[in-house]
């Protein structure tokens, strides 16, 4: 409480100069976080695989080589030069955006990464989405009902969304939605039929089809889309509603929700008006989290939904011991995580006043 | 004095514990008037409880039965939900012990009390802005546009308690609970933000019930005293009869209190006898 102020002279107001060079050194001490972050991302993965004894000569050409072409590929490679510089040579080629080739697709692994992380983004985000509309309001109502019935009954419901295996829950969905329902499309982002239709500027199909007005492959696509990200969905709403529901219940017995009540606010009033706005900077937290942990991409749900996303795409490289790939995968990883705690941060200080500027 | 605007009589209050009931409020009984009661006592005496029984905002384990709780001709025992929203600060209000705790964080000071205001009185936003503005001065904030504007953590716990105060009056209501206003208060800013609540609620011909375990304090400022101990009240007196009161708690309690004009190396203290329980 060192700024407070006593009688209503209030000591809130700064100088614009002191403001400007805050600012900068605020900017300056953010982008050297992020370099630090990146470097250490990096080092650790590039490391961790020069230390597995995958030999990347011999992955790209092939154990019928001869020496001198073995050795031509080893110079070319510059493993001959000390591990340090090697680490150097690779940070200066991700910075120019080359993540060097994946020897499963022969395709350039930043041309694969621009591929599949769409469809990631796509399921990761509409999951999402439905993780927070629906388990926000849930975990609030449970922890607003303790013990009661409806709290309950969520916590039931979010304690199956936590148990149940995620590739039981996508066959069982599609067996019933897709194979005896009908109301779904099945596995795959759109139906054969309407693949290639579209010309791809994001990536994101459900966008690319509205870019051009296509609403037929903006259907099939979210009927393709709706019944995994459904599925992700429940099981980040059962993470939110849980963390919500345990944030309100601390809430609730502070004295500002009972001085909220004194004043006339109907106790739903009161939850919504007074306890809730004091939660968000743990559940920003949690969602991010949950946010970030869907984007690396669910394996088993896009292996159960034949969804072409980055989980597959990683997993499928380590198996082959692509190299290239996963360290491309990896650094993507990475910065998404970083791109989530940057937004995250700047959510934070626009929903508690404590966190603002001093 | 006219007919009394708080009638309590064998208020119980008992809480579900492990070992069976904790009966935190036994038999109390009480009238108030538009007047100021103190009602004095130590930690877990049942002050609070009380005070919150009266408000109907005791936790919903609490069990409370009473043979009479009625204020100005509402029956409290009876009151539904909705009845107690329409009492709960705009008939009868309460001010809080720690403006750090019970101010919402997230909110700025000028919305939570125009809250108050909007909930109950029939105004706009606009109007209730107003009200705020003057209540802001009528607590004897300088500058209401500016405060009206920052968040609890700006502000200090003198000016916090007096947003308190403003916030649970804007509505005016008849009978504010006060407490212990200012034992979370610097000593220097207590007597300051004690005479805002004497004036104001003289000014509006207020009843005020005062929890406090500072008897000093209690006595300068109430007509009447109830001195609670172990959830039973034990003594009821005048305010400036208290140096003469008859239990032998609040003798002790009276005597405990250190004088500055005597040289003492021990302090007293309250040597407690099962006979008080019955």
């Amino acid at each position: 409480m060192s700024e407070s102020a006593e009688g209503g002279s209030v000591a809130v107001r700064q100088n614009p100069g002191r403001q400007a060079a805050k600012l900068a050194s605020r900017v300056g001490s953010f982008v050297l976080t992020l370099a630090a972050t990146f470097v250490g991302l990096t080092a650790v993965t590039f490391f961790i695989s020069r230390l597995t004894n995958i030999d990347p000569v011999l992955a790209i050409v092939g154990d019928k080589a001869t020496s001198a072409a073995y050795d031509n590929a080893y110079l070319a490679l510059g493993l001959d030069k000390p591990l340090i510089v090697q680490y150097f040579i690779y940070l200066m080629r991700l910075l120019t955006g080359d993540f060097g080739r994946s020897v499963l697709t022969s395709q350039p692994v930043l041309a694969d990464l621009l591929r599949v992380f769409p469809a990631t983004f796509e399921l990761a985000t509409i999951a999402i989405i439905i993780g927070v509309v629906v388990g926000v309001p849930a975990g609030v109502i449970a922890g607003a009902t303790k013990g009661r019935w409806p709290d309950q009954v969520i916590r039931v419901v979010g304690l199956f969304g936590y148990s149940v295996p995620v590739f039981w829950l996508g066959l069982i969905g599609l067996f019933v939605f897709y194979g005896k329902l009908g109301w779904v499309a099945g596995t795959g982002r759109l139906d054969v039929f309407y693949q290639g239709v579209v010309t791809q500027r994001t990536g994101v199909i459900l966008i690319d089809a509205a870019l051009e007005g296509n609403w037929e492959i903006v259907g099939n696509a979210f009927s393709h889309l709706i019944l995994p990200a459904g599925i992700l969905g429940y099981f980040s709403l059962a993470y939110v509603a849980r963390m919500t529901r345990s944030f309100m219940i601390d809430q609730l017995s502070q004295e500002y929700f009972t001085a909220a009540r004194i004043k006339g606010n109907s106790y739903w009033r009161a939850v919504w008006r007074h306890a809730f706005p004091n939660i968000m900077v743990p559940l920003i937290t949690v969602i991010g989290l949950s946010y970030a942990s869907l984007l690396e991409g669910a394996v088993l749900t896009e292996t159960v939904f034949a969804w072409p996303g980055l989980g597959l795409y990683i997993t499928r490289a380590l198996f082959n011991s692509d190299m290239n790939a996963v360290l491309g995968g990896t650094v993507l990883v990475g910065a998404v995580f970083i791109t989530i705690n940057l937004v995250s941060d700047l959510l934070y200080k626009l929903a508690d006043p404590r966190l603002r500027a001093s | 004095m006219s007919a009394p605007l708080l009638t309590v009589e064998d208020l119980e209050v008992s809480f579900p514990g492990r070992t069976g009931f904790t009966r935190a409020v036994r038999n109390a009984s009480f009238t108030l008037g538009r007047e100021r009661l103190g009602i004095v006592g130590e930690s877990g005496s049942g002050k609070t409880t009380m005070g919150r029984a009266l408000l109907g905002l005791l936790p919903r384990t609490a069990q409370v039965t009473a043979r009479t709780m009625s204020y100005d001709g509402t029956n409290l025992l009876t009151c539904t939900e909705r009845d107690w929203q329409k009492l709960r600060g705009r008939r009868l209000s309460m001010v809080m012990q720690d403006p750090k705790y019970s101010l919402n964080p997230v909110m700025r000071v000028g919305r939570q009390i125009a809250e108050t205001a909007l909930l109950h009185l029939r105004t706009d936003r606009g109007d209730a802005k107003r009200r705020t503005l003057a209540m802001l001065e009528a607590v004897q904030i300088r500058d209401p546009e500016l405060v009206y504007r920052l968040y609890p953590h700006q502000l200090s716990g003198g000016m916090g308690q007096r947003i308190m105060i403003a916030m649970m009056l804007i509505a005016e209501p008849d009978l504010l609970i006060a407490d212990e206003p200012t034992s979370a208060l610097d000593v220097t800013v207590q007597n300051e933000v004690l005479r805002i609540l004497d004036d104001l609620v003289r000014v509006r011909g207020m009843g005020l019930v005062m929890i406090s375990h500072n008897l000093t304090m209690v006595s300068s400022f109430c007509d009447r005293v109830l001195i609670m101990y172990a959830g039973r009240i034990v003594e009821e007196c005048a305010a400036s009869e208290l140096q003469n009161a008859k239990h032998p708690y609040t003798q002790a309690l009276i005597a405990a209190t250190p004088s500055l004009d005597v040289r003492r190396t021990e302090l007293a203290t309250v040597t407690r006898d099962p006979e008080w329980l019955k």
